[in-house]
């Protein structure tokens, strides 16, 4: 008999119009590390909020050392011990360390705080397992992966012996999160249980002792990750093989497209800048990167490059034409397409309808309207033209509202939109964010035949596979600086790690 | 093609939430009067629906000539809900109608009253009055990004305070009964062209204003739904961001929302007091009507035809409290039993999301709210 410290058997969890959990069994050995691996939507999230006490399930059961329990909201799951590290992290960032992480079990006496012991508590914890903090940090002052190792004590603090981590490695660099795979493996070496929910098969194959799968809402099945491989771990989450290289043939560069001037950006944070003095060139038929950890000024120099945010000092030219003080409209119809980083905040109205999405930048060209007035067929004829060119699937066609779409085909929708504008420069900021594997490989793909055509392409990704795989030429940012440039074809991973941690810069690049 | 059923469809979904209110509001009317004098509540709830139709009793003139008055004085309900849906849309809320309306009132009082100009200059200057004063607020709101509501709370005080300066003045105020001259007797070319006075028991109230409204709405219709600017508008409403990534001009189009809301609310004054049928009186606090509106808007589901319907039906809730017998109940009563049916036509949009949680059909009783919630949530993203 095996030693399981969590069983889910058989749970069923319905939402309207859709079986989130298919009769899923999930079973959690003591002391191991368990990946849990699938596609967006396929049912991860909502299998954890069940075992967190979010959701109810309709069937199944789920046992605590073999008895059974009944988890109805997160403090019976806290008090079973299980514990939870979100995707994005629930910390007050005006608070220190130590806050954070006593936030919801202060110790106090007479309603007063009692923080001396939580502090010693705190402190042995980090020395235990190797979690270096600063317990009065402010959360807003200190690093994303030192911010992961607040979440972690957080857990560790409360006693939790059950430990969930929701991909955790979306947010760090490869050494943070080597650091991370050493931490999990001494956790579970200390007894504690882990669920590892992630959609990196190298992760897996490097940490986890099992790994089950699911698709489609269904449990596929759970394998010893040292009986297998990553091609059968992938095909048995997408269903069929993928291809994990980015076809494509040796770029051809040709004219300059899009010339970058010494730009600067006020931060808003801060007196500092948050893009300081960036110059580099995209040339026509060429896919040119930025990589950076999340933060370093990615955002800010988009927004100033397509007219989100102001720019305060240098210059931008799109073919030959200075368009560094240009309105957004005048951009948007001189040649520069536009797949933003937030497909809520700025890509999509989400209350309006396909159509209406599709024309966003151009119900105002006389294709669309005429004397002021909306020409409602030939935006629905467009609409379905795109939607069948890039595969964007929607419950009600041209007239779904796009908040019902799902997240990849609202993207699909936007590079579908963005792709079809004339353009001669395509600014990709995360393009295939939040997507699984299928839809990554579909936009990889036309952002390829985007190049091939001969349009310069400016990439701006946190995903390092996609970084090496998709361009010719890598930037990467640091601190608002592009500290280095390199080609692909080169550098590893390790290499593009130190540039992005700033542990390294090229000192000759010119200014 | 997912099928949606019929009552899944939101613009039904919209009507029964409205409908929804307006039941609810009267019933509490209903508990009201019970409390007051549990005797006469039938009769006295019997006596507001009733309204103005008892007198079918009396005669079909008299009949006819009672619900002209009340369509007259529904026209500036309805066109202050219009102004406040119109800005809704673009994501702006413009409690400044009532400001806007009060100028409005000053425009075309004092042009017709003092100036002797004839009707058609006096609506223009209420209009033109209205979207000055929507000017203003847009302004600080595109320039220096005052919020709109603080902006139209300050321009409703001051349009106010304005307005009891300039109608007091001798030409417009009668001193002796503390309220406006008649315009039928200081200006008779300063009232509205009549309409279908004969229909409705030669009601000289009923004027031009009635079609008038009835086609603002249907051009606001026109405007939200088919125009390019009304994309833009809705667009900006929706999500400000993707407006402006679309390359919208959002400041331009914050002015231009709250001019024309503007100059909506000023038309509705022009469009009331130029049929003669009121009087201004002086008054330390702004007037209801752009308040009421806001309810209109609401309850009409934010659609321009639906507060036509809504407009119409909150005065005939007003003017039956006038029916209530004032023996048995506080003439106040009636404003309460109001006031309680505008404050429910706020939860419309509550009803509404009620009415909307997905797989209500299902949800077990033992399901906890929050957790119908959280579903709403997922559904959503």
């Amino acid at each position: 008999m095996e030693d399981y410290v969590i069983e889910m058997l058989h749970i069923t969890k319905e939402f309207p119009g859709i079986i989130a959990n298919d009769d899923i069994t999930l079973q959690l050995k003591r002391g191991e590390i368990h990946a849990l691996l699938g596609e967006n939507g396929a049912g991860k999230s909502t299998l954890m909020s069940v075992l967190f006490g979010l959701y109810t399930p309709e069937k199944g059961v789920i046992k605590k050392d073999g008895k059974e329990v009944k988890i109805n909201n997160p403090n019976d799951a806290t008090d079973l011990g299980i514990g939870m590290v979100h995707q994005h992290f629930m910390l007050v960032d005006i608070f220190s360390v130590l806050d954070n992480i006593i936030l919801g079990s202060e110790p106090s006496k007479f309603g007063v705080l009692t923080k001396k012991e939580a502090r010693e508590k705190v402190l042995a914890l980090s020395d235990k397992y190797n979690l270096k903090v600063d317990p009065d940090a402010l959360i807003e002052d200190i690093t994303v992966g030192m911010q992961q190792r607040v979440e972690i004590l957080k857990m560790l603090y409360r006693d939790n012996d059950i430990l969930i981590f929701d991909e955790p490695t979306a947010v760090l660099t490869p050494q943070e999160i080597d650091e991370l795979m050493k931490i999990m493996k001494e956790l579970a070496a200390e007894g504690k249980s882990i669920l590892f929910i992630t959609h990196k098969l190298n992760e897996i194959m490097q940490v986890a002792d099992r790994c089950s799968i699911l698709r489609k809402g269904k449990y596929i099945g759970t394998v010893e990750v040292a009986n297998t491989s990553k091609e059968e771990l992938s095909s048995m989450m997408v269903g069929r093989k993928v291809n994990f290289a980015v076809e494509k043939e040796e770029a051809n560069p040709g004219d300059e497209v899009l010339k970058v001037e010494n730009v600067c950006v006020k931060s808003k944070l801060h007196s500092k800048d948050a893009v300081h003095d960036v110059s580099f060139d995209v040339r026509a038929g060429e896919i040119v990167c930025i990589a950076g950890i999340d933060g370093n000024g990615q955002t800010e120099f988009v927004g100033a490059l397509t007219g989100l945010d102001d720019i305060s000092d240098g210059k931008i030219t799109l073919c030959g034409q200075d368009i560094t003080k240009k309105s957004i409209r005048y951009k948007n119809t001189h040649g520069m397409s536009h797949v933003p980083e937030d497909r809520h905040k700025h890509g999509l109205v989400l209350d309006y309808t396909l159509e209406e999405n599709m024309i966003l930048q151009r119900y105002f060209e006389p294709a669309f309207q005429r004397h002021g007035m909306l020409r409602k067929g030939e935006m629905r004829k467009y609409s379905d033209k795109l939607s069948e060119a890039f595969d964007v699937r929607s419950g009600q066609g041209a007239k779904t509202k796009a908040r019902s779409m799902s997240g990849g085909n609202q993207q699909k929708a936007i590079v579908a939109r963005e792709m079809d504008r004339n353009h001669e420069l395509l600014v990709a900021v995360q393009p295939t964010r939040g997507l699984d594997v299928g839809a990554i490989e579909y936009i990889h793909k036309e952002i390829v035949k985007e190049r091939d055509n001969g349009k310069a392409i400016l990439l701006v990704s946190l995903e390092l596979d996609e970084v090496m795989n998709l361009s010719d030429r890598i930037l990467v940012m640091y601190e608002g600086e592009i500290v280095g440039e390199v080609d692909p074809k080169k550098t590893t991973l390790q290499e593009l790690g130190l540039y992005m941690s700033g542990a390294k810069r090229d000192t000759g690049k010119e200014a | 093609m997912e099928k949606t059923s019929f009552l899944k469809r939101p613009g039904v979904q919209t009507l029964l939430a409205s409908i929804l209110c307006a039941v609810l509001g009267i019933l509490i009317g209903y508990v009201i009067l019970l409390c007051m004098n549990a005797d006469h509540a039938g009769e006295g709830m019997k006596a507001i629906l009733t309204n103005f139709f008892k007198f079918r009793m009396a005669s079909h003139t008299t009949l006819m000539k009672y619900m002209g008055s009340f369509i007259v004085k529904s026209v500036p309900l309805i066109l202050c809900a219009e102004a406040i849906l119109f800005a809704y849309k673009a994501g702006l809320f413009n409690i400044g109608v009532a400001g806007q309306y009060t100028v409005g009132i000053i425009a075309c009082i004092y042009t017709s009253l003092a100036l002797k100009w004839s009707w058609i200059l006096c609506i223009l200057a209420a209009i033109v009055a209205g979207a000055v004063w929507g000017l203003l607020a847009g302004l600080f709101k595109a320039l220096f990004n005052v919020n709109e509501v603080i902006a139209g709370i300050m321009l409703n005080w001051i349009g106010l305070y304005i307005c009891n300066i300039i109608i007091g003045l001798p030409s417009c105020m009668n001193v002796s009964k503390s309220e406006t001259y008649d315009i039928k007797d200081k200006n008779p070319s300063g009232l509205l062209p009549g309409f279908m006075k004969e229909f409705f028991g030669g009601n000289d109230y009923m004027t031009i204003a009635i079609p008038i409204t009835i086609i603002v709405a249907i051009i606001i219709l026109i405007v939200l739904n088919k125009t390019t600017f009304g994309y833009e508008l809705k667009a900006t409403g929706h999500n400000r961001d993707a407006a402006k990534y679309a390359g919208m001009n959002a400041k331009r189009n914050i002015i231009l929302t709250l001019v024309i809301s503007g100059a909506i609310s000023g038309m509705a004054a022009g469009l009331y007091y130029l049929t003669g049928v009121e009087r201004y009186v002086i008054s330390s606090s702004v007037p209801g009507m752009g308040f009421s509106g806001i309810a209109v808007a609401f309850l009409g589901g934010l659609h321009p035809i639906g507060a036509i319907i809504s407009g119409l039906f909150v005065e005939y809730i007003s003017l039956g409290g006038q029916y209530l017998n004032t023996n048995y109940y506080n003439p106040q009563v009636a404003d309460l039993m109001v006031s309680i049916i505008i404050y429910l036509c706020g939860f419309v949009l509550f009803f509404k999301t009620i009415l909307n949680k997905p797989g209500k059909v299902k949800v077990k009783a033992s399901t906890e709210p929050d957790d119908t919630a959280k579903k709403a949530e997922e559904k959503e993203v």
